[in-house]
């Protein structure tokens, strides 16, 4: 469990800093640290901090948020199927960005894209709470966040449909593949409270992910206050995935992917997964951001396309192995 | 000093009437028996009585806050679940959850009532093993210790006997026994009369949306009541070997 653990964060540790020192402009990797941690008032300590420095940052917080929200998602529904995506909050948010790329408000100060998305991810889980109803079971919160997840889809193609122009629907089409090319230390300061507040909020769903393995009667009865734990869970899930699509854009696959990967390493207990999965989320976002650089460094490779492209056949792997293993 | 005391229960589950007025206490080292025919509303009684379903009435259990009702009643429901591959030890280990902050670092006492449940239900051999690769009858058998591993003074069990082999039914109705000769008191919802009447100290029979019957298993099943209340006949008579009981026949 410990040796999970460590392998976990050094691989993560790894690949921060791969990817603080892999890019186009080529630096060695002591004057790229150097200038990092020592302003030399050049332009290396301008690409360290300004373009690579935030952009490991957000693949790191993005990545442990979707792997930490999928996996509380999975535990609470006790499917291995659930992902963060379900409940609707990345398709609202999606929503909103698209929405402010099409009004032009996204070009009239550079956080109105986020702050869009971010009041779209908000709408969505007010709908999906006012939907699913404070008492409720699991099978209604799926139900609601079907519904809106289809009603911000709907939306987002109305706004494709009306697009004046191909520039703004190419615009749109693109933003939604999600990237963290060309973001700023000020996306990583308006995600971070968000995603604070998400992991502790989700953090502390442990125990009672453990006892649901037995049914939510069984849970009940052992002293989980399920209203409580559905509620912290929407929020939590809502507060990470909402600031992580405000400001990459849809990451699919990390947050379905990296629970199931990772569950038959940690004994499959729901709690333990939280951490884990976190840590493999970022694992995953991270290597997938440094492969879009070195892959095809010319042609603005999407990280949501690459995300979908690795976890697709790694999910039917799995789904494979599953079947042999019932047989 | 009772253990549970419900007074005027009622449930009415979309405007039907499922349960009317059910009034019972049960004390330390009762071992009780709630037995009816199908859909005679056994299950909406013990989920209302501890709190899981709107009712009205009053409930000792139900009044409780959420941890302090895991700690006095632990509850073992019909449908037996278990959603991940966890060892059979880890499943068990859950029954401590109340008395825990997380499952993942139980004390020595925790451990210990871990081992002595899985011991009571003969799962020693078995702790590591994946509990969804089990069979039905012995994923029962550890949810029984994991409601045992919860110690509490009162266990309320759905059915919990139902697809065990005939050694493993004995054995669990005989654990429950023993429960109350230690001052433990349990309600377990049974099809099985015969073994009721055998293992339990006292039965509560259920009919037609209310109780029936409430008392020691010889002054419960009577001929008309079986007839009345099930639609069936039986022989049953004391003997030196305690209470036998067989069916014989539907009434049609």
């Amino acid at each position: 469990m410990t040796r999970l653990a460590i392998i976990l964060c050094v691989l993560v540790v790894g690949l921060f800093f791969g990817s603080l020192l892999i890019g186009p402009a080529e630096i060695g990797i002591t004057d790229s640290l150097s200038a990092l941690f020592v302003d030399d008032g050049g332009a290396m300590t301008l690409v360290m901090r300004e373009i690579r420095l935030p952009r490991a940052l957000l693949a790191l917080m993005i990545g442990a948020s979707l792997g930490l929200a999928g996996a509380a998602m999975q535990g609470y529904l006790r499917n291995p199927l659930a992902e963060p995506g379900l409940i609707g909050v990345s398709g609202s948010a999606a929503f909103g960005a698209v929405l402010a790329i099409h009004t032009g408000v996204a070009a009239s100060f550079a956080l109105a894209l986020p702050f869009s998305a971010l009041a779209g991810a908000l709408c969505g889980v007010f709908l999906i709470m006012a939907l699913a109803g404070s008492r409720g079971t699991s099978l209604t919160l799926i139900l609601a966040g079907i519904a809106v997840s289809a009603l911000a889809a709907a939306l987002t193609s109305l706004v494709l449909n009306l697009s004046p122009n191909p520039f703004a629907a190419s615009e749109i089409v693109f933003w939604m593949m999600g990237s963290l090319a060309d973001r700023s230390m000020t996306h990583v300061w308006l995600a971070a409270p968000f995603m604070a507040v998400g992991f502790a909020l989700l953090g502390g769903l442990g125990r009672g992910l453990d006892a649901l393995t037995l049914g939510e009667d069984s849970a009940q009865a052992m002293g989980i206050g399920l209203t409580r734990l559905r509620l912290m869970l929407v929020l939590g899930t809502a507060c990470v995935v909402g600031a992580g699509t405000a400001v990459a854009g849809a990451i699919g696959f990390v947050g379905l992917v990296v629970p199931h990967l990772l569950r038959p390493l940690v004994g499959a207990h729901p709690s333990r997964l939280l951490w884990a999965s976190a840590l493999g989320g970022a694992a995953m976002v991270l290597t997938a951001d440094i492969a879009v650089r070195v892959v095809l460094p010319s042609r603005d490779l999407k990280l949501g396309v690459l995300t979908a492209l690795v976890g697709a056949p790694l999910f039917l792997h799995l789904i494979l192995k599953l079947r042999r293993e019932r047989i | 000093m009772t253990l549970l005391s419900v007074k005027d229960l009622s449930v009415s589950l979309k405007g039907r009437d499922v349960l009317r007025d059910v009034t019972f206490d049960i004390g330390p080292g009762e071992f009780v028996g709630l037995i009816g025919p199908n859909g005679a509303g056994k299950t909406t009684l013990m989920r209302a009585a501890l709190g899981l379903l709107p009712f009205t009435g009053t409930c000792s259990l139900a009044a409780l806050s959420e941890n302090a009702r895991a700690r006095q009643a632990a509850w073992m429901p019909q449908a037996r679940e278990i959603a991940w591959p966890v060892t059979v030890e880890t499943v068990v280990t859950l029954g401590r959850t109340p008395h825990l902050k997380s499952i993942q670092n139980p004390a020595d006492h925790d451990r210990k009532a871990v081992d002595t449940a899985l011991d009571r239900m003969e799962l020693g051999g078995m702790r590591h093993r994946d509990a969804t690769q089990l069979s039905g009858g012995e994923q029962a058998r550890v949810l029984i210790a994991r409601a045992l591993a919860q110690e509490t003074p009162l266990l309320l069990a759905d059915e919990p006997i139902a697809g065990l082999d005939p050694a493993h039914q004995i054995s669990t109705m005989q654990t429950f026994a023993a429960l109350a000769r230690s001052g433990k008191s349990s309600l377990v919802s049974l099809h099985d009369l015969g073994l009721a009447a055998r293992h339990c100290t006292r039965l509560i029979l259920l009919g037609g949306k209310g109780l029936v019957a409430d008392g020691p298993p010889q002054d419960v099943l009577t001929s008309r009541r079986l007839a009345d209340v099930f639609g069936v006949t039986a022989w049953f008579q004391e003997t030196p070997s305690g209470m036998v009981f067989q069916l014989l026949d539907t009434l049609s």
